[in-house]
């Protein structure tokens, strides 16, 4: 099978223009306290979006419904300092400064496809580090077998919070297997900047073979634990989103298909494409779930 | 206040709706070809026709009930019929062409498995015969009477549009929900109207 896109990388927003000077300092400082930069076999070769798309197109419920709400109403989060709890099965249990946490690890610039269980999708330029060097500094105990992941709550910096229709903070988890593949990052940088607010700063997961709302942002707390981890639109709704939450265009979400994608940033006329089995990942993760049948573990 | 209201509508003629609702539409059209709509355009433009079209059906039935407390709008009630239907269809074919691209397996799926697809629909299917039937000449053909029984369809119409508004979302959320309470408030108001009407006749 052969991916086709429209675009071409004439539509990148040319790096003068979203570099200006000011950026063009913080990204040099981020890049500086970088412990190394490479780019990554991992990456796609396709064409990414635009900044613009990626920082004016987010869901992140925390700061309203709209896509454009968290571009709109992040900037008040404050995210330095920040510190991450990680706890449960690991031999280091305890609060890790952000700096501790990335200190050792290796970021990467990662060109991942980004689809979202709302059929449309994005490639995204990340950089970070694999959560599997995380792991393995904090040391995971031999029971463990899934990894749970908290967001934030901070209802005064993020104004989605202050509404009580949603189960606050956003939960995510993982089978120990998928934190532990390479293909799972830590992100912490967009286009060679600290991440922005909006995109999840100052660190959030990315995982590309699975709908987006896996991908949880701005994080503060890391269990370790040998039962599967309540995960926040399961609990909202069971029956259209599963613990997995696997690309796959073969299961449908129960009110729309999801055997096609619009690609955003192609304009009025960019159509559909198809969308691949695990996102275009498998040839690296369809092992991981040998023998599951993933129509019902969706 | 009323009487100002009145003399205001006097003056400003039906087909100022026609040209209103146009110009909405070259607006949309032209702030989503030119990027003006922010990274989804096709999305802005889908959702944009069928909140505005759901707007102006709501505002069709708010005529009945104004006219009540004495404000007569009556005269601009069927070009916001036809404004608001228009507006419908032209969600339903950015939604057949610019949204699914014309992708006609998948469009014939959802039309017939996807229940918030398949009530948005039914409600567009309904507005049809209203629209058809929207001219002097098929009040005349029909019988005040019966044109007046078939144009009672607009409510169930228009309350499945605003039930496929509340189903599309992830969540449901205030707005969403206010175009539902606001349909059903109307029809209450039109219930309770009627039935206090038939008391008094009987």
């Amino acid at each position: 099978m052969t991916f086709k896109t429209d675009l071409r990388w004439s539509d990148v927003t040319p790096k003068s223009l979203f570099l200006n000077r000011r950026q063009l300092i913080a990204g040099a400082a981020a890049l500086a306290a970088a412990p190394a930069h490479a780019g990554s076999a991992w990456s796609t070769d396709e064409a990414p979006n635009s900044l613009e798309d990626i920082t004016s197109y987010n869901n992140y419920y925390e700061f309203g419904f709209d896509k454009g709400d968290p571009a709109a109403n992040a900037g008040a989060l404050k995210t330095d300092p920040w510190s991450i709890v990680i706890d449960g099965m690991v031999d280091r249990p305890g609060t890790y400064d952000l700096a501790d946490v990335m200190s050792g690890q290796t970021i990467e610039e990662r060109i991942y496809r980004f689809r979202c269980v709302e059929a449309w999708s994005m490639i995204v330029p990340w950089q970070g580090f694999e959560l599997a060097g995380l792991l393995k500094k904090v040391g995971v105990q031999s029971g463990a077998r899934y990894v749970a992941i908290e967001t934030l709550t901070r209802p005064e910096e993020m104004p989605g919070q202050q509404s009580g229709s949603f189960p606050w903070p956003y939960v995510e988890g993982l089978r120990l297997d998928e934190a532990m593949h390479p293909l799972t990052i830590m992100a912490t940088g967009l286009y060679g900047q600290p991440i922005p607010n909006q995109n999840g700063a100052p660190i959030r997961l990315v995982v590309p073979w699975k709908y987006g709302f896996k991908s949880i942002k701005a994080i503060v707390k890391i269990t370790l634990t040998d039962k599967q981890p309540p995960t926040t639109w399961n609990k909202l709704q069971a029956n259209e989103y599963g613990f997995y939450a696997n690309v796959n265009p073969a299961v449908d979400h129960p009110r729309w298909s999801q055997a096609s994608e619009r690609r955003i940033g192609g304009g009025l006329f960019a159509g559909r494409v198809d969308t691949l089995m695990f996102n275009g990942y498998g040839d690296h993760v369809a092992s991981l779930y040998a023998g599951q049948d993933l129509t019902r573990d969706f | 206040m009323i009487d100002a209201i009145n003399r205001t509508a006097r003056r400003i003629p039906a087909w100022s709706i026609y040209a209103a609702g146009a110009l909405v539409v070259v607006w949309m059209v032209a702030a989503a070809a030119l990027g003006l709509s922010g990274p989804d355009p096709v999305k802005a433009l889908e959702r944009g026709f069928g909140e505005r079209g759901l707007q102006v059906l709501i505002a069709s039935l708010c005529i009945t009930p104004l006219r009540w407390g004495g404000v007569n709008l009556i005269k601009f009630r069927r070009a916001l019929g036809l404004v608001g239907a228009a507006l419908v269809a032209l969600h339903f074919a950015t939604w057949i062409t610019l949204d699914m691209g014309l992708r006609w397996s998948e469009i014939t799926t959802d039309l017939l498995k996807r229940p918030y697809i398949i009530i948005g629909f039914v409600a567009f299917v309904a507005l049809l015969p209203l629209v058809a039937t929207s001219n002097k000449g098929a009040i005349r053909r029909m019988g005040a009477a019966s044109w007046k029984r078939l144009h009672w369809l607009a409510y169930p119409a228009i309350l499945a549009g605003a039930v496929h508004f509340v189903m599309i979302g992830k969540v449901y959320t205030v707005e969403s929900a206010a175009y539902v309470a606001v349909v059903l408030g109307l029809l209450a108001a039109r219930w309770v109207k009627s039935r206090k009407f038939s008391q008094v006749m009987a």
